[in-house]
């Protein structure tokens, strides 16, 4: 498991001028739902923005410590 | 379990990515999704309407493992449109939302 503040330090570390909103789905700590909005990600398609949080959080995920995540990106 | 030749697997995604007009990767089948992620696609799909052929990654895990490898994309579902990789299930939710996945699958199975 992985705790709401790993995950936002993780995503801030690819995107650091980014607004990260972290929902723990289940409290479990390994479902979440991260909203993240990043001028980095203006002029990016959907699928761009979701693979930079992917790759931020690319560890995480493949070891399966953040089981399910639900994403949404936008640029402000 | 049998770990096939990687180029393998890569060629066989491909063939069904390029034959399939929508192709849908996911957990479960149609009738029985095996998670929620999955399960919105279908429900998405199932409610405009339109034929999909999707492929259970829980029966072959070479595909599953290859499927990532494919579009460079960690997560299942993965949905492709005219050969296309369109996104995962959040993607898909947010582009039916707007109005624009009707207006993509439309252009897709007309061509």
């Amino acid at each position: 498991m992985i705790t709401p503040e790993q995950v936002e330090q993780m995503i801030k570390g690819e995107l650091p001028d980014a607004q990260v909103q972290v929902q723990d789905l289940t409290g479990g700590g390994d479902h979440y739902q991260v909203t993240v909005v990043s001028p980095q990600f203006a002029g990016k398609g959907l699928v761009q923005q979701h693979r930079i949080v992917y790759d931020a959080l690319k560890q995480a995920m493949s070891t399966e410590a953040i089981h399910a995540l639900a994403l949404k990106t936008s640029a402000p | 379990m049998t770990v096939e030749n990687p180029t393998e697997i890569q060629s066989t995604i491909d063939k069904l990515v390029k034959e399939n007009k929508i192709m849908v990767f996911m957990k479960g089948t149609k009738l029985m999704p095996q998670c929620g992620f999955s399960n919105n696609v279908v429900q998405i799909l199932n409610t405009l309407g339109v034929p999909f052929e999707t492929f259970d990654v829980l029966s072959d895990y070479n595909v599953r493992q290859g499927i990532k490898e494919y579009s460079n994309w960690p997560t299942i579902p993965q949905v492709y449109i005219n050969g296309e990789f369109l996104g995962g299930s959040d993607i898909l939710i947010e582009l039916y939302q707007k109005g624009e996945l009707q207006q993509k699958v439309e252009v897709a199975l007309a061509s």
